[in-house]
């Protein structure tokens, strides 16, 4: 076994000081030294996006990407979504409103992705919407309420 | 879905990063954006025994032109390109690669130079810079040497570098407005790696060919240039009938190979339906 | 087929109370799901979590076998490995179901391969480790040595007298062949040989994984101190998980407890006992440590179940004027190596057996059905078994009938789907109601056939193929323990029980033995419960999944939960309505038939009178003594619901357009015209339609998992089986008929599986109508772009070498 290496991570404006392999996918990281489980692996190879969070505002997949890679990175989970437990992100609430969930599993990511692409452009176009979701996958949905919730995400984040 | 352990080293200069490369460790790979170099460590087909990070080498992250080169950094990511100002049917080939790479969460993250030592020979990027007899730059603490595209692609995953040698930029040429070009891919779903692709790069002098390139891929295990095709295509008077005629003239060059994606005649008549498509749509630049 | 129902209550066991006069509040309204909030926030509990918030536990990681058929001859590792083979699993019974019918071979399925392996990812050995990637060093360590010997990899080959053995056991019939289904209505060979004309077709279907987006897990956790075991696992069914692990075991019930938490997705894969599971529990028991298992993508892709590989030799006799007089199938299903328990591997093929008349009204009907083993992984249900594939081949039987006949697709199912009912099938199945007639002019109408017809006229003189397709079937649902007692099966499911409480708070805890892992059961439920109780959906808290704190159960599958579970929680809240009124009217001193319970008020209808039934509710429990004479101090009620089943129906329509060049196809319109009856939460019901046509989608276009001529599983990566995402799917209309059933309680028929069922028939006729031109009838699920640009190739060159001869 490799020794661990010491390591901070900032997720969710949280410090968290964790010990690692440097073989450990950030998503891991996330999911058992951060505990914070929202974070979810479907194939550990990049395809599906349940793992998907933000790194510096971007979509990227956690399974793709390892955890001593993203020191000085800010993080962000589906936990770190809303700004308290009160309220839900604009994405969160389109998505409960709209049936945009069935098991969940998928979700997290799906969340993350609309999140980080409609606070960077809520003024995405249609045709972007359907291009940047079919980024990940679902198996419940058939895709048609993320679409719908998304549309009226983006409606609700336009200023 | 573990990978094996490796040891992990982030160089903060470009010389640590030689030095790093040099020092004889064995199974030493570098990382840039990972997406292509971890899945295959998640499935433990990759087994490195020590990553070098070259993720704080920021100058690898620049987009330059000098004269008539657009010199790209090996660390520039997909979304770059994909969201370049940059102009001309050089500016159009490049954004409409870029979106064909992946999804968006993987163009965030994965690079340029990463994918073309990766050489994977359906990439969008190791056919573009084929396409367009790129200038790859690659740097070692013996020195920089500078590899045409036509020698850099050796097969699929390996290039003509050298393990003590990292790739830190890539020359492409500007192309003036009287270039067409354009590029045509089938994959089974959005973001797939394409079954058959097709690059092309042609001059358009009052109607007549006065150059031509075409890169495939998918039909050889690295990036393919259809002598075929381009032969077919100078001279002619650009239209749908020389297209079909060149992608005929292509399909009868390839020898593809077979796999469940699809076997050989299928990816020719593949080449055949996608190169007319590549500069047909291309025709505005 | 009489529906069975009971209460058991200490009051009046047979009698609902008339239901509350005016129309419900929550039933039929698209309330949110209270499944949500947490799963958004990243506070599910999936079995992953459950593992990683243990830091003390153990990880196992099974090594597979790489060969299709051999015999094992040493499994080794270095030392400090803590490596388990079947040897230190003595004791431990295979699972072995069972169907008591003549023609079934028992195969037995070893919890780990004992000196024989039959395809290639069977669990041989396990090791375990302190995380997931030491457990996969450890896997690296271990060598396996198996002698290879020839595998049966085609169920064509299988059955020939020259076939090596998937199984050393007595077959009665042909090699391989443990299932031999047959029927001959005695006027068939007279139906065929005065027809008009007769199709022969084949059709056939690739295999695919349910590919749930959460793939198998399971985490069992010891109480170190009475060594009683907790197994979280991602299941469908916890209760016969139970009993399964502990049939395996010899283990008493009690001493063993499964929990399915949040599940991501199942689709019928996780409704089979796992191998893994037993093992998992023998050791955590054995070792008294707690145990994780976390199925990887590959394996769950290697082992983890397939479906649908069939084939079906079709012969279907038509009149002049298109009526299907009769049909005849040889159906033969390749099933893997082994039997999965609980339902066997006789699902597939005795599903299309008997229900592969489907909608239609066919008089005479001769069928042999067949499961056939090979070296491949155990098929097991996934959503739609096997009507998928029979309603290819009814679907396409109809289209290429209709083309011969020069009928268009919707007036020779006009003239063949059931119309009267009950309707009894040859196989004796009774169909009590539905809408094929009304869905299939209210899907005509929708899509405007001659319109389409000109604008596919219009593009074909372009060079563009556009096509349109048609497909109508049955949906079977919501059946009991009469339906699965037909099956002959050794453990026959079918009832739902649920038990209900209210608290001295008033608050109600519904619990069930189904359990739903994303259809929003809990939602779904607490709406039925709450019009029935004058209560808020919010006030209802449904529990499921865990067998400490439900009744026995069969779980979610087959469509059924809405209906079996959801008519036993309609009994049950009609019981506790009437104790509650009953005690109102004791204290509001008024007729009981006077007592109206609505948001949150027992009230003297027509008067302001009443009193919150919190009030009641505390009254029944702590002033037991002020109860009615004859009232027990208790709001506690069961139910059990067991009906005979019901069907549900659609018509879906797909438009589409072809690539000639590529063989592409794009889906421009999806069309779906259900009938499920009334529609309990219709945004849930619309979800599941969405999700099931998506899967009929890959499953016409997109996904088969793939063997090369050795055995080997090729597709074992999401690069390679391809599950289609948003830029893939169309979007899908939905519109609804009621027809009211009075086989169901609630008059809600099942409807999780039709989007599944209908889709590919309705994908491949239309490819084939765009393609007809050509001569082209596409008869493969799924029909890739490599199939019909290999058809388009084939079928120009002929039409232009028939040109040059002319």
């Amino acid at each position: 076994m490799t020794a661990t290496v010491p390591l901070r991570l900032l997720v969710n404006g949280e410090r968290h000081d964790i010990s690692v392999e440097p073989r450990r996918t950030l998503a891991d990281a996330l999911r058992e030294d951060c505990q914070l489980t929202g974070t979810h692996l479907g194939c550990e190879h990049g395809v599906c996006g349940a793992c998907t969070v933000l790194l510096d505002g971007q979509p990227a997949r956690a399974c793709l990407i390892f955890a001593v890679q993203c020191e000085g990175v800010s993080i962000r989970t589906v936990e770190g979504l809303s700004a308290d437990d009160e309220n839900l992100h604009p994405v969160q609430q389109a998505f409960w409103d709209h049936h945009g969930l069935q098991c969940g599993f998928c979700t997290p990511g799906f969340l993350m992705l609309a999140a980080g692409t409609l606070e960077e452009d809520p003024e995405r176009s249609d045709e972007e919407l359907r291009d940047i979701l079919s980024s990940n996958l679902c198996r419940c949905t058939g895709y048609q309420n993320i679409l719908a919730a998304t549309r009226a995400a983006a409606a609700q984040m336009r200023p | 879905m573990k990978p094996s352990s490796f040891d992990y080293v982030r160089p903060n200069t470009l010389q640590e990063a030689l030095e790093l490369l040099a020092d004889g460790t064995e199974d030493s790979k570098v990382i840039s954006g990972g997406q292509s170099l971890v899945p295959m460590m998640n499935f433990r087909l990759a087994r490195p025994a020590r990553l070098v990070d070259i993720g704080r080498l920021s100058e690898l992250e620049v987009i330059r032109t000098v004269d008539d080169r657009v010199h790209v950094g090996a660390r520039v990511r997909h979304v770059q390109l994909q969201n370049t100002p940059l102009g001309g049917p050089l500016g159009s080939l490049l954004r409409r690669s870029a979106a064909l790479v992946g999804h968006l969460p993987i163009r965030t993250r994965g690079t340029f130079g990463g994918s073309l030592a990766h050489s994977d020979a359906a990439s969008e990027w190791c056919l573009l810079t084929r396409l367009l007899d790129a200038e790859i730059t690659v740097r070692s603490i013996r020195g920089e040497r500078v590899i045409p595209a036509a020698e850099f692609f050796v097969s699929v995953f390996t290039t003509a570098m050298e393990p003590d040698e990292l790739l830190t930029s890539v020359a492409l040429p500007v192309l003036p407005d009287d270039h067409r070009t354009g590029i045509a891919e089938f994959a089974r779903r959005a973001g797939d790696f394409a079954i058959v692709a097709v690059l092309g790069d042609v001059t358009v002098s009052d109607g007549t060919v006065t150059a031509a390139r075409i890169a495939i891929g998918g039909v050889d295990d690295k990036p393919f240039r259809s002598a075929a095709a381009e032969k077919a295509l100078l001279g002619g008077t650009f239209g749908l009938d020389l297209l079909q005629s060149a992608a005929e003239a292509a399909a009868d060059e390839v020898d593809p190979p077979s796999d469940a994606h699809g076997d050989a005649v299928y990816r020719r008549d593949l080449v055949r339906a996608l190169l007319p498509r590549a500069l047909a749509a291309g025709a505005a630049a | 087929m009489t529906p069975r129902t009971a209460t058991t209550a200490p009051a009046d066991l047979s009698a609902p109370t008339s239901p509350p006069a005016e129309p419900p509040t929550w039933t039929g309204q698209p309330v949110r799901r209270v499944e949500d909030p947490a799963i958004l926030r990243g506070w599910g509990t999936f079995v992953g979590d459950v593992a990683a918030r243990d830091a003390t536990c153990l990880y196992a990681a099974f090594v597979r076998s790489p060969v299709a058929a051999g015999r094992i001859r040493s499994i080794t590792a270095p030392p400090g490995v803590r490596l388990i083979t079947a040897t230190d699993l003595a004791g431990v019974r295979p699972i072995a179901p069972e169907l008591k019918r003549p023609d079934y071979v028992r195969v037995e399925m070893p919890v780990l391969a004992t000196d024989v392996v039959r395809f290639v990812g069977e669990p041989v050995a396990l090791v375990l480790a302190e995380s997931a990637a030491l457990a996969e060093d450890a896997l690296d360590s271990v060598a396996v040595d198996i002698e290879p010997t020839p595998a049966v990899l085609d169920a064509a080959a299988a059955v020939r007298p020259d076939s090596p053995l998937v199984h050393d056991a007595a077959f009665p019939g042909d090699p391989n062949t443990t299932v031999d289904a047959r029927l001959t209505t005695p006027g068939f060979d007279a139906a065929l040989q005065s027809a008009a004309t007769v199709v022969e077709l084949e059709v056939s279907c690739g295999r695919q994984s349910a590919m749930p987006m959460e793939a198998r897990a399971s985490h069992a956790a010891v109480d170190r101190g009475t060594g009683r075991v907790t197994l979280h696992t991602a299941t469908q069914m916890p209760h016969v998980v139970r009993t399964g692990i502990c049939d395996c075991l010899d283990l008493d019930e009690d001493l063993f407890r499964v929990v399915a938490p949040d599940v991501g997705g199942a689709f019928g894969a996780k409704m089979s006992l796992a191998r893994e599971d037993v093992a998992l529990v023998f050791l955590a028991r054995r070792l008294r440590r707690n145990i994780a298992w976390i199925e990887t993508r590959e394996e769950n892709f290697l082992a983890a179940w397939h479906s649908r590989e069939q084939r079906y030799q079709l012969t279907a006799a038509f009149t002049e004027d298109g009526v299907l007089t009769a049909l005849g199938a040889d159906i033969v299903a390749d099933v893997g190596a082994y039997s999965c328990y609980p339902v066997t591997f006789g699902v597939e093929p005795l599903m299309a057996f008997a229900e592969l008349p489907g909608p239609y009204t066919i008089a005479e009907y001769s069928v042999r059905s067949r499961a056939v083993l090979s070296n491949k992984c155990p098929i097991a249900p996934y959503r739609g078994v096997s009507r998928p594939v029979q309603t290819l081949a009814t679907e396409r039987i109809m289209d290429v009938a209709a083309r011969r006949l020069g009928l268009d697709p919707v007036t020779i199912r006009q003239r063949n789907l059931v119309a009267t009912f009950p309707h009894t099938t040859p196989t004796g199945l009774v169909l009590d109601q539905a809408s094929h007639q009304e869905a299939l002019v209210e899907a005509a109408r929708q899509v405007d056939l001659p319109g389409f017809r000109e604008r596919q006229a219009a593009a074909r003189a372009e060079g563009r193929w556009l096509g349109i397709g048609f497909s109508c079937f049955a949906e079977r649902t919501g059946y009991g323990t009469p339906a699965f007692a037909a099956r002959s099966m050794a453990i026959t499911p079918g009832y739902e029980r649920v038990n209900m409480s209210m608290d001295p708070s008033g608050g109600v805890v519904l619990r069930i033995g189904a359990s739903p892992h994303g259809q929003g059961l809990r939602t779904s439920l607490a709406q039925l419960v709450a019009d029935k109780l004058g209560l808020r959906p919010e006030e209802i808290r449904v529990v499921h999944g865990d067998t400490d704190a439900t009744p026995y159960g069969w779980g979610s599958f087959g469509s059924r939960a809405m209906v079996i579970a959801g008519g036993a929680s309609s009994r049950a809240a009609d019981t506790l309505r009437q104790r509650l009124i009953d005690i109102a009217a004791d204290q509001l001193e008024c007729a009981p038939e006077d007592v109206d319970l609505r948001e949150g008020q027992a009230t003297v209808r027509g008067t302001g009178i009443g009193r919150p039934i919190k009030q009641l509710a505390r009254l029944a429990h702590h002033n037991s003594h002020l109860l009615p004479a004859g009232e027990l101090p208790s709001l506690e009620v069961s139910a059990t619901y067991d009906p005979g089943g019901t069907f549900s129906n659609a018509c879906h329509v797909a438009e589409v357009e072809v690539d000639e060049l590529t063989g592409a196809v794009q889906i421009t319109r999806f069309l779906v015209v259900e009938d499920a009856g009334l529609l309990v939460n219709p945004a849930i019901v619309d979800g599941q339609v969405h999700g099931g046509v998506v899967q009929g989608i890959a499953n016409a276009l997109y996904e088969e998992l793939l063997y090369d001529d050795r055995g080997i599983l090729v597709t074992t990566s999401l690069m390679d089986y391809l599950p289609p995402t948003l830029a893939e799917t169309p979007d899908i209309e939905i519109i609804h008929l009621a027809s009211v059933s009075d086989a169901t309680l609630t008059g809600a028929k099942g409807v999780g599986e039709g989007g599944t069922i209908g889709a590919p028939a309705a994908v491949l006729n239309a490819v084939s109508d765009a393609l007809s031109p050509l001569g082209i009838e596409l008869t493969h699920l799924p029909a890739t772009p490599s199939r019909v640009r290999t058809a388009i190739r084939t079928a120009q060159a002929r039409l232009s070498s028939e040109g040059a001869l002319r």
